[in-house]
């Protein structure tokens, strides 16, 4: 592995969890659509969305943390094909925009006609998103994303066979994990109801999706007859046996209603896809240009690089704390205590309002000195820090919260 | 040798170099990135500032234990979460609109400034998770622990702006690389974004104007309310925490806002000529309100003599470069950028002396406004407050143009190649329209959900 591989290599880890995450989402959203009438389909539409509602932001930031390395890291690339992709990648930000604006919707809803209305969209979306995702994926993987600022066809680089099967797997895939992940969350808050009814749709998912993606082989061999070679006969092979395996594994145990693990290895069947994909393609990046022909230079690798595992330090213990926190219910905390809270102590127990008051106004005084009439850099930094203090200690000062416990008519509160 | 490994790489470099295309539509392609940040801005402004303000009501209310403070808190709770899936998925829809409208731009320089949005989208992870986790944790966490879990959000707000900012800053005031044969060579992706002089008073400007803009729009949802009728506590309290944060900021504003006329002043020029609408270079050059630039010259304008050296170079007497000092095809549209400026500057100006008017009738009557016209102005004050901010940002942006990198890369050599513009513009625009209907229909609908007071009577026993 060279540095110039890293950058990729982390991109696509970003896009594995932006699919086995992001994805279940979308598939939620496609059980929405499915879920028929009546009393039943409302808990079903209802447990789909508040398995995903606490999560579903932190899932997508996988996309965009994928775009910012792969325009940071490889510019060229990222130009070509969000140029020569533009269509099915527009039509994917509009799916987000209906995604996430039926999260944002639902909180207001009171008739079960107006959230019908909302699923609804929020289902469309959740297919054509995935789709038009994974149609893009097909234009670059049957090398239909020639070097250069809109170069490639803008229809046929997504609207070809390898792309539609990519597309169309990428919905099955969907559906496949959040059956999957539904059906665990069932057990999990003891509806057993609904555990019947995700499992045999994660079945029935994961049946079709399997059927796809072996028949999808048949459509690669005709259409992109290299990525089919390298996939089934060169370096591809062992991720293409992994996710095999991996699918049987999730079959059997769903089937077995061991779903907490059937999480893990249906993620690892779609990371194993993916990965079969990138062995498959590598080193060639688009038609002509390898990886490294496509990287930035070595400084800008070397801080992404850095950068990345500086906040993947951060983040995965964040991410680990929502998980453990939405997936356990709570964070070992007993909610007896409440009591504790309130210490009924005043807001403004030790400070004097005057002496606060007196200080914002010299604070501000100060500000106007070193950033307005002062002209060095230095300065104007004491005359920021100046400023904020006055609007800290201000605000200490003016005490909103005391002032308005006095009544609407004119009782005084702290006197200044 | 050196020469050799030099040149390959340049060999290498030229590969990826993308050829600026002609495109019919720049104008539109523009006006959609255009649209997008409009709606994103104030979003944005909600995800800075109003989880600071929400931490100190559940910090009152850890401290006094009084309930309404838990009930305000809750509610803005929801609001917070509302705005914040909207402005994920307008901010996702912009960093799409980067290689989809600006592909040359990305491909060219995305290894001098693609970190910062690297970084700004572990901010904006961070921000999601652990909103996520204060949204979810209200009933399970502990209350400092819940309160603790607010924190992390109040800090990547700030971080996620830096991170833009510093993006935005370079295109203004480029430096860190070196152009080779099209492509950006020798690039020092971490003295571009941050060694730039150019960050500290953009960022300290938006950061402020997020605070101001939140703070303006909840007042002055309170003081709609108080106008008719409804203004306990409760609503004395959601009124006063965001007006004082907002009025304390407005005055800070005006001084924040000169230091950036000064820093325009010295890096770029032509901007300031063009915010003013300055023809030819100039001494003791005047400062003209309101008017309109044509034929070279402001009409129907009020002239200030000498001001515009004054406030530029603190000098009534200093030079002042015209427009005329760069070829016409290098000067920005300069009715737009001086009409937003000038509306930029107005509507502060207003805002610090609603600010003053706050804290003038807080120190010396020692309450808060009772006055309608006070509440009327705060209604107006909100919408009005965002109308500054997105000016402010047009008069920046336009002021840069025909540049995408100042004096480096033009925007139309940074455009996409692929049709369609018109197309995704008039999409982008009703999906935007009927993002605007959704969010007003949801916190319409969130207002209307009956309040849980506790019984307590209004003045808490604990507090007093």
């Amino acid at each position: 592995m060279h540095l110039y591989d890293v950058p990729l290599l982390f991109a696509l880890i970003g896009l594995v969890l932006y699919t086995v995450l992001a994805g279940a989402d979308f598939g939620a959203g496609l059980w929405q659509l499915f879920a028929g009438r009546g009393p039943k389909s409302v808990r079903v539409r209802d447990h789909a969305h508040d398995s995903m509602a606490a999560v579903w932001e932190a899932n997508h930031v996988w996309l965009i943390f994928v775009l910012t390395v792969v325009w940071t890291a490889y510019p060229g690339a990222f130009g070509s094909i969000a140029s020569t992709l533009s269509i099915p990648l527009f039509i994917a930000a509009v799916g987000i925009i209906f995604r996430g604006g039926a999260y944002a919707l639902r909180a207001g809803t009171s008739t079960p006609r107006e959230l019908r209305a909302i699923d609804t969209v929020t289902a469309v979306a959740s297919i054509i998103t995935p789709f038009a995702l994974g149609a893009a994926v097909g234009g670059i993987a049957s090398g239909r994303v020639p070097v250069g600022n809109a170069a490639g066809h803008l229809a046929s680089s997504w609207l070809n066979p390898t792309s539609i099967l990519i597309g169309v797997l990428a919905v099955a895939t969907a559906a496949y994990l959040a059956a999957v992940y539904l059906a665990a969350d069932a057990v999990r808050l003891g509806k057993p109801d609904l555990e019947r009814h995700f499992r045999a749709r994660a079945l029935g998912a994961g049946i079709v999706a399997g059927a796809i993606a072996l028949g999808g082989l048949a459509v690669l061999h005709s259409d992109a007859h290299s990525l089919y070679h390298d996939l089934v006969e060169g370096a591809g092979r062992p991720a293409l046996v992994v996710s095999i395996l991996a699918g049987l594994t999730t079959l059997a145990l769903v089937w077995r209603h061991g779903y907490e693990p059937a999480r893990y290895s249906a993620a690892a069947a779609v990371a194993a896809i993916i990965a079969g994909w990138a062995l498959a393609q590598k080193p060639i990046f688009l038609p002509g240009l390898t990886i490294e022909q496509a990287a930035a230079p070595d400084d800008t690798l070397i801080t992404i690089v850095i950068a990345v595992i500086c906040g993947a330090a951060i983040l995965f213990p964040s991410l680990a704390l929502l998980f453990r926190l939405v997936l356990g219910g709570r964070l070992d905390y007993a909610p007896a205590a409440v009591s504790s809270a309130g210490q009924g102590r005043s807001v403004l127990s030790a400070s004097a309002p005057g002496v606060l008051a007196r200080s914002a106004g010299a604070c501000f005084v100060a500000g106007l000195g070193f950033l307005t009439a002062a002209e060095a850099g230095w300065t104007h930094a004491l005359g920021i820090v100046s400023l904020f203090g006055f609007i800290i200690l201000g605000f200490l000062a003016v005490a909103p919260s005391e002032l308005a416990r006095g009544d609407s008519e004119d009782q005084r509160v702290t006197k200044l | 040798m050196r020469c050799e490994a030099a040149f390959a790489m340049t060999a290498i470099a030229s590969i990826v170099a993308l050829a600026p295309v002609h495109q019919d539509y720049l104008l539109e392609a523009r006006q959609m990135q255009a649209l997008s940040f409009a709606v994103h801005i104030p979003l944005v402004c909600f995800g800075v500032a109003f989880p600071a303000m929400l931490m100190f009501v559940e910090w009152l209310y850890l401290r006094t234990g009084d309930e309404l403070y838990r009930t305000l808190a809750k509610r803005w709770t929801k609001v917070m979460v509302a705005l914040f899936a909207v402005g994920v998925i307008t901010g996702t829809i912009l960093s799409f609109e980067m290689g989809l409208l600006w592909p040359n731009f990305t491909a060219t320089f995305g290894s001098v400034f693609g970190l910062g949005f690297a970084v700004e989208g572990f901010s904006f992870f961070v921000e999601a998770i652990f909103i996520g986790i204060y949204v979810y944790g209200w009933d399970r966490l502990s209350p400092r622990a819940h309160f603790a879990s607010g924190i992390p959000i109040v800090i990547s707000g700030f971080t996620g702006s830096l991170m833009v900012i510093s993006v935005n800053a370079w295109m203004n005031h480029p430096s860190g690389f070196r152009l080779s044969g099209g492509q950006a060579v020798d690039v020092h992706p971490l003295a571009a974004l941050f060694g730039n002089s150019y960050l500290w008073h953009e960022l300290v400007h938006m950061y402020l104007a997020a605070y101001i803009v939140t703070g303006f729009l909840v007042a002055g949802a309170y003081a709609f309310g108080r106008l008719r009728g409804r203004w306990g506590r409760y609503e004395r309290t959601a009124l006063a925490i965001p007006l004082t944060v907002a009025a304390l900021a407005a005055p800070v504003q005006v001084l924040v806002g000169d230091w950036n006329g000064r820093e325009v002043a010295r890096a770029q020029p032509t901007k300031l000529a063009a915010i003013e609408g300055l023809p030819g270079t100039t001494s003791g050059a005047s400062l003209h309100l309101l008017g309109w630039y044509t034929d070279g010259e402001i009409k129907y304008g009020i002239a200030i003599p000498k001001l515009l050296s004054l406030l530029a170079f603190h000098d009534p007497n200093a030079t002042v470069q015209g427009l005329e000092a760069v070829p016409a095809d290098e000067r920005p549209p300069v009715n737009i950028v001086r009409v937003a400026f000038q509306t930029m500057v107005g509507i502060g100006t207003l805002l610090a002396l609603i600010g003053v008017a706050y804290l003038a009738v807080r120190v010396r009557r020692k309450r808060l406004p009772k006055s309608r016209w006070f509440y009327r102005a705060l209604v107006i004050a909100g919408p009005l407050s965002v109308v500054a901010l997105i000016s402010g940002w047009v008069t920046t942006e336009v002021g840069r143009q025909p540049w995408v990198v100042y004096e480096v890369m033009r925007t139309s050599d940074a455009v996409t190649g692929a049709g369609g513009i018109p197309v995704g513009y008039a999409t982008l625009a009703l999906v935007y329209l009927g993002v605007g209907i959704a969010v007003a229909w949801v916190l319409r609908r969130l207002a209307r959900v009956p309040l849980e007071l506790p019984a307590s009577p209004p003045h808490s026993p604990v507090g007093d």
